[in-house]
């Protein structure tokens, strides 16, 4: 990146009390309380949210897609993780 | 992995509708294509903004001011959207702004006509906006991520543009005499550079077949043109106005509107820059980009000595 320009910033935003951050795009601004008004005119002109956090984007780590099979693939032999696993009797109720 | 395996599983994601994201192994070409179209793309966001920019101080009304200015706002964004989801692709702000400063990078060659009256607003909003989403729809499915993500939000955005537009057109249609002359001269004018919006007749559009299999365009130019002629031919009624072209009629047998020849002549002149405002419209970028230099370059040295306050 050249010297003399804005760092990119990721932003995140709650539409809504109740409800997490999610990331919705990405901009340029000179610090973070620029990218939070940049944010607030660029992503949130309808009423999208009622908090924005921003992150620089440098800051971001992230796992590596390449790796995606093998980093998963602890999670994918066991079913027993899920509840529909157990048989049980069709009787037994509010469980 | 050999590059045809990765090409190999690259092509069967795309197949699955699984969505390619910025950091994915992609072909060379697949990206070098989308960097091109989204950035055309966002250019054209940009630049689009000047036409209509020319009417706001002399919007009829202050509702009309209000709902230019938000349209006007919404193009920005969308420009912003779109530059910040081409540069997960790796290429950098600046540099796509100086391949549009340059002239090296494309703009849709419809804003290379002038805003002659208010109408324009009008026609502008129905038939530009309304080509430009007959376009972007499908665009929601494109199979790179931040691509479609960014057109998810631009197309939600769009749809007021189209009706504010038609909402000018139908006042004026029922207006005075000279209301509505105003209202057909601006039909006149912006029909066929709008219809040319879809870009060339698909035999001579070689890179649609790429550009298909790779889910970065799912309807061919002339079956989105068709559509749009099908839509425009039976809205224009509404308007009482008429689309300026003797050959437009119903076919049956189709079930499509057949219509005229197009004058490719003049698409392609205006895109080699030979329009009636290709030189003002980068002459007002460029100023705009060198005359703001120095607020980005403020902003910086804002940023850096607040940082240095918080420090000591």
């Amino acid at each position: 990146m050249a010297e003399n320009q804005w760092p990119l910033w990721e932003i995140f935003i709650r539409s809504k009390q109740g409800l997490d951050h999610k990331h919705v795009g990405s901009l340029h601004a000179a610090d973070a309380q620029m990218a939070i008004e940049n944010a607030r005119d660029v992503y949130t002109r309808r009423m999208e949210g009622v908090s924005i956090w921003v992150v620089e984007s440098k800051y971001v780590h992230a796992s590596n897609p390449d790796d995606a099979a093998s980093f998963y693939d602890p999670a994918s032999d066991k079913v027993y993780r899920h509840p529909t696993f157990y048989d049980l009797p069709d009787e037994l109720k509010h469980m | 992995m050999s590059v045809q395996d990765l090409e190999k599983i690259f092509q069967d994601k795309i197949d699955a509708d699984i969505r390619i994201e910025p950091k994915d192994w992609m072909p060379d070409a697949y990206r070098k294509t989308l960097v091109r179209q989204m950035s055309q793309h966002a250019h054209s966001e940009i630049v689009g903004m000047l036409p209509e920019a020319n009417w706001i101080t002399r919007a009829p009304t202050l509702r009309r001011k209000a709902t230019l200015i938000a349209k006007v706002q919404d193009e920005a964004g969308h420009g912003l959207y779109l530059y910040a989801a081409t540069e997960t692709l790796g290429t950098g702000r600046e540099e796509l702004l100086d391949q549009l400063h340059t002239g090296k990078a494309k703009y849709s060659s419809i804003f290379n006509y002038p805003t002659l009256t208010w109408a324009d607003m009008g026609a502008i909003g129905w038939l530009v906006d309304g080509a430009a989403i007959m376009n972007q729809v499908p665009l929601c499915r494109a199979s790179y991520g931040p691509y479609a993500r960014a057109m998810v939000r631009i197309c939600k955005e769009e749809s007021f543009h189209q009706r504010q537009g038609f909402e000018i057109l139908l006042t004026l249609s029922k207006g005075s005499e000279a209301q509505r002359r105003m209202c057909q001269d601006a039909i006149d004018r912006w029909w066929w550079p709008s219809v040319m919006m879809f870009g060339p007749n698909d035999d001579a559009s070689p890179h649609t077949a790429q550009s298909m299999q790779w889910k970065i365009k799912r309807f061919s130019n002339d079956e989105l043109r068709q559509r749009f002629v099908d839509i425009c031919a039976g809205q224009v009624k509404i308007l009482g106005m008429t689309l300026p072209d003797p050959d437009l009629v119903w076919n049956e047998h189709r079930q499509h509107y057949d219509f005229g020849a197009i004058n490719w002549d003049e698409f392609w002149s205006v895109i080699k820059g030979n329009g009636p405002c290709n030189k003002d419209r980068l002459e007002a970028r460029v100023k705009a980009h060198e005359e703001g230099a120095w607020v980005r370059e403020a902003a910086l040295a804002h940023a850096e000595k607040m940082s240095r306050k918080r420090a000591s």
